[in-house]
Parts: structure tokens; sequence; C-alpha cells
């Protein structure tokens, strides 16, 4: 719980207003364990998998945090704590001044849900393929009551395609008529549906490909500007966030290790897992040096090692490092969870 | 003289409606000891490329004309048994998802002893010592005890290295990687990556590496191709063909690509998408989205052109017209 408190008492900046998406301490915990029977038969314990383990950050009105880490590291179980996919073990989630999984359970989080809204990886998956287009978009319009009459809907989703790049002509198409790209614009539609102020995308753009891609971010970049949306934006590629974010959070099994302004994080890593991180990716055009040698893996989050989470693998641990868990801690402007940065060390 | 050569390949796909015809007039070579990288979006016909390579096409895709030569032979058009001997013995193939390319029901020690008695006149006892030292080679600690275990016994990275050991055992002159790192996470991305240059250039292995990702095939890559809708848009050394492209597609490409070392507020973008494979416009399969087009591009389909250090199927480059980019 210090962790908490030491984020709370540091100074916030300066002359800002209260941001409008506030995680504190969320914490999401799995049981995976065999069924009863072969526990019992087997005398094999509970087992719990923390997939997210108390994670803290602000998103202010209109700006992008992107949250990136390797899979399984928590990212997009935040990513569905934050819309209300899943409640969460501990901690919670201030959404304009309210706490927002206490409003869902009340009549009215309905209305709370309209403002929050979520765009998935798998544009192929997320659409009903046996819905048309028109359907699709105007399902959330329907849903939330904001449209009823025929005429009216109609006329918003076309306005909603347009705003997306697409026609209002292709209404009554469905959804295998399009390309990766625009099925993703459909999505993107659909989540604007209801005007929401804060849209979580989970990897929005991995499943296309760079072209496309681009066509895609450069929309989300578009849209934000026009109408002030506010973006968590979930990605294991660390130039498409670079691209679009404002503030980047590098996630390790399922902890926050560092949370830094977009520049300061690129041009100045603190963490060691931040710095492997952008080491390992292959760049496009400094061709021929040899990349810095990244070791190991992601350990199994089930038995997560002691200590800080990042030891066995990082160049800097010493015995500290196994035995202590390090705090998120406010250092020169960053917040970054490691005790070699903490001491000076790095 | 090249080790693999691509002459005037056709793949095709007979249909109800009609034949698909994928690939079209794809020629290329490999020389001993080159990687040769290929990129293209989804649907270009890079995987399609590497298939006929190794002769796995799925019907009813089928050679519909031009050659595969490998060390001067032809092997495009040999029986299912020959095809059969030169896979694995001559060509390696490395697939994206590590899971499904390995027996899930047989210890990784068998299927590399399988694999290399297959090609190779030794003893099972000196099979399993050189599956132990493949396994060494391809950083997987411990390899004499890992080599009894099973494939869901490793994680992802690791399950990578083993198909990579599988695709050098039987010492193949040629490997096709088909997406290897796709699948997998940016850190071990990195390690596969090292792994598979260093493996092969210790042993004198060519390597036809097909991704979608250019950061990979800079760092990987000594010449790289580009592929559009089952044409090569532009071939050449990779640092011409990322630094100084010559082809319009290729250079939408490259900026459309995030980089990691240069913010921009906007990226430059490609509009419209590859056209399918039943409705490939007349002329360059590109001039609907090139930003240069004109009246040429329209009706003749160009050839691939020297342009510079590359070559590029783009009739800016045709240097009797006159024109130049």
């Amino acid at each position: 719980m210090s962790e908490v408190r030491k984020s709370e008492d540091a100074p916030n900046a300066t002359g800002m207003k209260a941001p409008l998406v506030q995680a504190h301490d969320l914490a999401k915990t799995f049981d995976v364990s065999l069924p009863w029977l072969n526990r019992v038969l087997e005398r094999k314990p509970r087992q719990l998998l923390k997939a997210v383990d108390g994670v803290s950050f602000e998103i202010e009105k209109g700006k992008t945090l992107a949250l990136v880490g390797e899979s399984g590291c928590g990212k997009s179980t935040v990513a569905r704590l934050l819309v209300g996919l899943y409640e969460p073990t501990r901690g919670g989630l201030t959404f304009d001044g309210q706490d927002a999984h206490a409003v869902f359970k009340t009549p009215a989080g309905q209305q709370l849900r309209s403002r929050i809204q979520m765009i998935f990886q798998d544009p192929y998956a997320s659409l009903n393929p046996r819905w048309t287009v028109e359907d699709i978009i105007a399902e959330p319009l329907r849903e939330h009551g904001i449209l009823r009459d025929g005429a009216a809907l109609k006329e918003r989703v076309g306005e909603l395609l347009k705003s997306v790049g697409l026609s209002p002509l292709d209404m009554p198409k469905y959804p295998h008529q399009f390309s990766g790209g625009q099925r993703q614009r459909i999505s993107i539609a659909r989540a604007l549906a209801t005007e929401p102020e804060f849209l979580v995308c989970d990897e929005p753009t991995s499943a296309l490909d760079v072209s496309v891609q681009a066509q895609v971010l450069n929309i989300m970049k578009d849209l934000q500007r026009k109408q002030g949306l506010t973006y968590l934006f979930i990605s294991h590629n660390l130039a498409v966030v670079r691209h679009v974010s404002d503030q980047v959070g590098v996630m390790y099994l399922g902890r926050l290790v560092e949370l830094a302004d977009k520049h300061t994080l690129f041009d100045t890593p603190r963490h060691p897992y931040t710095r492997m991180l952008l080491d390992a990716i292959p760049k496009m055009h400094d061709t021929g040096r040899a990349r810095t040698p990244v070791s190991g893996e992601v350990p199994n989050p089930l038995n997560p090692p002691g200590g800080c989470t990042f030891h066995p693998r990082c160049p800097h641990a010493n015995a500290r490092c196994k035995s202590e868990r390090p705090e998120f801690l406010h250092l020169g402007g960053v917040r970054v969870a490691c005790h070699a940065v903490e001491e000076g060390r790095i | 003289m090249s080790l693999l050569q691509i002459k005037n390949l056709v793949v095709e796909f007979p249909g109800r409606r009609g034949t698909l015809r994928a690939l079209d007039d794809i020629s290329f070579d490999i020389a001993p000891g080159e990687i040769l990288g290929v990129v293209g979006e989804s649907g270009a016909g890079k995987s399609l490329t590497g298939a006929a390579i190794i002769g796995l096409l799925e019907p009813p895709g089928r050679v519909a004309g031009g050659q595969i030569l490998l060390e001067g032979e032809r092997i495009d058009n040999l029986p299912y048994a020959r095809m059969r001997h030169i896979r694995g013995r001559k060509i390696g193939a490395i697939f994206q998802d590590p899971l499904t390319s390995l027996n899930p029901l047989y210890t990784i020690g068998r299927q590399l002893v399988e694999t290399i008695q297959a090609h190779l006149p030794v003893t099972a006892q000196e099979a399993r010592r050189r599956a132990i030292d493949l396994l060494n080679d391809t950083g997987i600690p411990a390899a004499a005890q890992r080599i009894d275990h099973y494939p869901h016994q490793f994680s992802g990275g690791m399950r990578q290295r083993v198909v990579i050991a599988l695709a050098l055992a039987a010492e193949p002159r040629l490997i096709v990687a088909d997406e290897p790192t796709t699948a997998l996470d940016v850190s071990i991305q990195a390690q596969i990556i090292t792994l598979l240059k260093t493996v092969c250039k210790d042993r004198g292995a060519a390597v036809m590496l097909i991704t979608h990702d250019m950061g990979v095939i800079a760092e990987t890559c000594d010449r790289v191709a580009v592929m559009y809708a089952g044409r090569i848009a532009e071939i050449g050394p990779v640092h011409q063909v990322i630094n100084h492209p010559s082809h319009p597609y290729t250079a939408g490409l490259m900026a459309a690509i995030p980089d990691i070392a240069v913010e921009r507020e906007r990226l430059y973008q490609i509009d419209g998408a590859m056209p399918r494979l039943n409705a490939v416009p007349q002329g360059c399969a590109f001039n609907p989205r090139c930003p240069k087009v004109f009246d040429r591009c329209r009706q003749e389909r160009p050839d691939l052109l020297p342009a510079g250090a590359t070559r590029a199927a783009c009739w800016l480059h045709d240097a009797r017209a006159g024109v130049s980019a």
C-alpha cells in the first residue's frame, strides 16, 4: 500500500486541472486453480495469477497514454479493467471525479459506459459477420437510447462513417466486403457512436499491414484533435507508441516499471527493462549495427521471481533487487520502479 | 553460380470462376551464403513464393510457368518422392508458428534424430550427438537434458530455436524462413534474428527471409525484394532499397512505417488498398494508388528495369523513354 501513498504525496504538475482518468493501485487476480476434485485428489493448492498488480496512472483530457510491454504483462487486462469488463480485485478507477466501478453497478452506469468505449485488436473477430455496417454502428446508439428514430439513426451512422473516411453508401454492406483497415475504421466508427470522451484502444493496428496502419493511426490522431478524445493506447510496437502517445507506461509482469513523458522516455530511458526493449527493436536506418544482446525471457507469471521481478534478466541486479520489491517512485520527473535508478547506480 | 534461380515463375489457382494468377512472372536469384529478404503486405505473394520453392503449394495452386533451379537443377517439376528428398536435405524451412511446426506427441530429440537419419547416413547414437550439438548451437541451455522434452515444455522463443535446429539438421544449402519472428515478442525476436543470421553464416547456408517487418530486413539481409500484387516491385541491396527507394510503392511503404528514431506529426499514407487477385488493374498494378502515375502506367505493365543500384518495375525508370525519376 505504501506504493499508493507515495504516488499521491508526490507533487502533481502545477496548474493542471484534475485528470480525466485516474487509476490507483489497480489490481486483478485470476483464479487459475484446477477444478475442486482434482485439487483434492492431487493435493494441489489453489493457484492465483496476478495479471495486474497495483498499477497507478493518470491521463489528462485530450491526451494519450500508451502502455507497452511484452505478451502476458497485463496490458490487455488493464484495458478491460478500465472499460468495466473486469471488476478490479483491488484499487479502482476514477473517471471524471467518480468511482467508475461503483457507478457501473448502479443504473447510472449505462450512461458512464457510453462515455468510455473500446477498440479491439482484431477487426475480423470484433465485427458480427451477419450484421450490416449500419446495424453494427447503430447498435450502441440504440442500446444507449441515444437515437431511436430510423431516419435520424441513418443520418448519424452516415456521419460516423464519413468521420472515419468511409462512405455512407457502405451502410448496407457486410464486414466481409471490407479490407482489414476498413474494418478497423468501422470499429472506430462504432466506438465513436456514443460520443465517448475516453477510448481504450487495445492493439488497434497490430493486425494491419504498415500502409494501412498509417491510415488508421492518422485517422485516430485527427479525431483526437477534432473531438478532444482521450486515449489509452496499448501496443507492443514502440515505434507506433512514439508516434501516437503523450505519455508512455512500460509494464512488466503486471506492474508499471516506468511511466514518463514520451520524449523523456525515448531520449533518456531509466529502467533497465525500458532500455532493453528500446535496444531490441530492429532499426530501419542504422543498418549493420549489431544490436545489444538481450538475454532471457519473461518469467512465468504464476511463479514470478521475488524482489524486483525483472532481476533475473537485469544486468544491474544486486542482492537488494533479489529480495526487496522496488516501489514506484517519482525520480526527476519520471516514475520508475528500480533500486538501481533510485540509488543512482545507473 | 547462383544457388537458387527463379525464372519467370507463375503460380495459378484454377477455380470455377476463372483462374487466379497469384504470382506473375517472378524472377530473382540467391547466391550461396546470401540472405535475401522478401517484404510486402499480406496477399502480395511472399509466402506463396516460399511455398513454390519448397514444393509445398496447396492444391489447386500450381506452378503454371517458369522454372525454379537449385544448384542448376530444375526442382519445380520433380515427382513428389524426389522433391521430398530435396526438402530438408537441400532446402530447410522455418515457419511462423513454432508450435504447429513441431509434432506435440514426440520429444524434440526424436524429431531431430528422425530428420537427421532420413537425410544423412549416420547411426542413431551419432544422430543424437548431432542433435545435441545443434541444440547447443541454437542456444538452448542444458541441451543434453532438454532433448528429451516435448514441445509444450518449451517457451515460444525456445521452440523457434528448436525449429531452426530442425531446419538445419540435414545441413541444407538454402533455408526458407517464412515470418520466423512474427509470433514472438520483441525481446525474443531480436535473439532469434541474431541466431538465424549467425548459424546460417557459420554454415554458409543461404536464406530467403520472408517478413513484413522492414526493421528485421534492414538488420538481417544483404538484398531485399519488395512484392506487390504477385509481382516484384523492386529488388536490390538492402541499404539502397531502404534509403533510396526507386519504386513509388517502396517509397510510400518506407514513409508509412513509424520510425522509432524520428518523430513525425503525421505518417505518410498510401491511400487505398492492394487490389484483390481477381481485380488487378491493367498496366502497372500499383497505378491507382501511385502519386506519380502517368498514361503509360495505365496501359502497359512494366518489367524490372535498372534504377540506380536497384531494379524497379516502374516506367519512371525506362531509359528509352527518356523519363527519369
